[in-house]
């Protein structure tokens, strides 16, 4: 018979291996699932989980696709230490594109090296802003911020449906519902840094906003109030820290940086506002956020695992005509299996003769 | 405009069948989170609800048979979920969030082939006399048989939670695990059975989506109802009563909207259709805002893992 028995003391090793683990599992799983779907399991591995790092074509879609995710998730995972759970990232991210777009539409026919970085601002700011909705609802009115940031996700998406139909409609686009084109203008065109692994200016602010987390967690009395809440709130609230300004720290940088986000994909690889703009950018980096054990170098792997099977699984698709649905199924399949080999971290397995 | 071609009756009606797929899924979560578990899958398990009983409904060509398999889709992915949090300890948010994603995905997946089919129709209860009957007729006897059955089920979940040793057990769960473990009680699987129930009825809810209220299968077609359906048992301050009430309400609201857009107002349907979503954030608001009552009504052991120390 299997027990569980507890560990003395947290496994270090577990720690850094449990993501490979559940990353095998997945794999394994997800080939038998192939299997039954008539598709070669060996192909289809291959191809989403090692193909995207091999091909230079896929590898110069990496960072296009690692940017948002990180970006996202490493505002996520400040707030998922804190146990304050912001799952809106998506319309976060809808909203930093709707409001820097249309700053840019507003600003249209303007020349100027600054029109690009005010837009960025206002970006950050439409997250920003959506974000506090649910932390000044939590708390003034103690109201649960996992279901209102959701909620806000679907109004989000509505309003970008509004506004690409109505005001910010392309006048010269026949009537398409959508609006100009962001990046075939010089002024808001987001430009390439390193062509090859697809880095854009986003890619790089990720990394910078990488590196501030790193800096706010380790080093930074903040960052320390945040795991302090998270880890055991009755010490924090002993110890002083305002469990208010945490929760409006966290929704607030995840919702600035989920905008900035959302700016970046409309300035670069989107182009412009359509009602297919949002494409789950915001619910991915969840499963980024924990499968790089909400650490920021973690974030930066499991950023980079995450869009390999996004490019993988679109190359699939083609290749093996398997369903687009296939790799949304990976992705949840590898975060059940993240949460359930979590627990080798503080227990191990043991195997018994008998009932114990 | 003209307002005289909404037929408060009709309306009604579309209310009903609008609310019932919130209402049977905010049951089970009801149940669920008074054993003291937090499950935010139920949007994860409604659609694979509707897309398993869409499935089984079409091949067999049975609406019943379809509502029976939506209910053991529900309940099986559930028992992921349970497998994780109840065995496994992991943290339940977590856990529920990658079951709506796995869902939503593995949901596409399974109904790729299903995409604009007719199921069986589901045939609504004809009464001799009774059903004929003007306005009441159409208001009481005229529905299909999952709406009767969603009633029957706030009663009967009503009756077990509070005159039954069943329900008091579950409840203690949910209060104090720990007390409830050092009576003798399995917590854990007075919990898994909880959560295969709420993935059960939240099964049957999303099937009541994709073979009666609209009827077709669509990718992502439940929209954050299962979420609403959360908000929803917040709303009923875990009150299988008050359910109904917060159920028919979002009913109301949805039919509303709908509407009004086919009035062809001059607001944008967009604006119309964000309706719902922003009144769940205000009732959320409305019910949370008295803290003290708040944390009255809400199980005290919602969302904590359990631990026997052996």
């Amino acid at each position: 018979m299997l027990r569980l028995e507890p560990r003395q003391k947290a496994s270090n090793m577990m720690l850094y291996f449990t993501p490979l683990i559940a990353v095998a599992l997945t794999m394994v799983v997800g080939g038998a699932l192939f299997a039954m779907l008539g598709i070669n399991p060996f192909d289809a591995i291959w191809i989403i989980f090692f193909d995207p790092f091999l091909d230079s074509f896929n590898l110069s879609q990496l960072f296009i696709k690692a940017a948002p995710l990180i970006l996202i998730a490493i505002g996520l995972s400040l707030g998922f230490r804190a146990g304050v759970w912001n799952i809106g990232a998506e319309g976060q991210f809808i909203m930093g594109a709707l409001v820097g777009g249309a700053t840019g539409l507003a600003l249209w026919g303007m020349e100027g090296w600054w029109i690009l970085p005010f837009m960025a601002i206002m970006g950050a700011v439409g997250g920003f802003a959506w974000a506090m909705i649910p932390a000044i609802l939590k708390i003034r009115f103690n109201a649960n911020e996992i279901l209102v940031s959701l909620m806000l996700v679907y109004v989000a998406q509505n309003l970008l449906s509004a506004m690409v139909i109505g005001p910010l409609r392309d006048p010269d686009g026949f009537n398409f519902p959508e609006s100009r084109s962001f990046s075939r203008n010089d002024a808001t065109e987001l430009p390439m840094i390193f062509e090859p692994l697809g880095l854009h200016v986003g890619g790089v602010v990720a990394l910078i906003a990488l590196a501030g987390a790193f800096i706010l967690l380790q080093r930074h009395s903040l960052g320390f109030n945040i795991k302090l809440t998270g880890d055991s709130p009755r010490a924090a609230r002993f110890a002083g820290v305002n469990p208010s300004i945490i929760i409006a720290v966290c929704l607030g940088i995840s919702g600035a940086l989920a905008g900035l986000a959302g700016l970046f994909e409309l300035t670069g690889p989107a182009g412009k506002l359509t009602t297919n703009f949002p494409v789950g950018y915001g619910f991915t980096a969840i499963i980024v956020a924990f499968l790089g054990r909400l650490h920021p170098v973690g974030i930066l792997l499991a950023g980079v695992v995450l869009a390999g099977t996004f490019i993988g699984g679109e190359n699939a698709q083609f290749m093996l005509q398997l369903p687009s649905a296939a790799v949304r199924v990976f992705q949840g399949m590898l975060l059940f299996f993240l949460l359930a080999v979590e627990i080798l971290i503080s227990y191990r397995i043991r195997f018994s003769k008998g009932a114990s | 405009m003209d307002f005289s071609s909404l037929n408060p009756v009709a309306m009604i009606v579309l209310l009903v069948g609008a609310a019932t797929p919130i209402l049977l899924a905010a049951l089970g979560e009801l149940v669920v989170e008074k054993s003291g578990v937090l499950n935010l899958g139920v949007e994860g398990m409604m659609i694979i609800g509707a897309v398993t009983g869409f499935i089984v409904a079409t091949e067999t060509a049975s609406p019943y048979a379809g509502m029976l398999g939506s209910m053991v889709g529900g309940a099986l992915v559930a028992m992921i979920f349970g497998f994780l949090t109840q065995f496994l300890r992991s943290n339940q948010v977590a856990t529920g969030l990658a079951l709506t994603l796995f869902g939503l995905g593995l949901a596409a997946l399974l109904g790729g082939d299903y995409n604009g089919i007719k199921p069986p129709p589901t045939p609504r209860l004809n009464i001799e006399g009774l059903s004929d009957l003007p306005i009441v007729g159409e208001l009481l006897f005229s529905y299909d048989p999952v709406i009767y059955f969603s009633i029957f089920l706030v009663a009967a979940v009503w009756y077990f939670l509070n005159r039954t040793r069943g329900g008091l057990i579950l409840r203690a769960c949910g209060e104090n695990h720990d007390a409830a473990h050092s009576l003798g009680y399995n917590v854990v699987m007075i919990r898994f059975g909880a959560i295969m129930f709420g993935g059960a009825c939240a099964g049957l809810g999303g099937a009541y989506v994709s073979l009666i209220r609209v009827p077709q299968w669509t990718e992502g077609m439940t929209a954050g109802i299962g979420w609403i359906a959360l908000a929803i048992v917040v709303f009923a301050s875990w009150k299988p009563w008050r359910a109904i009430l917060g159920a028919y309400l979002f009913g109301g609201i949805t039919i509303l909207q709908l509407s009004l857009q086919a009035l062809g107002i001059s607001i944008s349907a967009a604006y119309l259709s964000m309706t719902p979503y922003i009144v769940t954030i205000v009732v959320l608001v409305i019910m949370s805002a008295d803290r003290k009552r708040a944390s009255l009504n809400a199980p005290a052991c919602l969302g904590r893992s359990f631990h026997a120390s052996n």
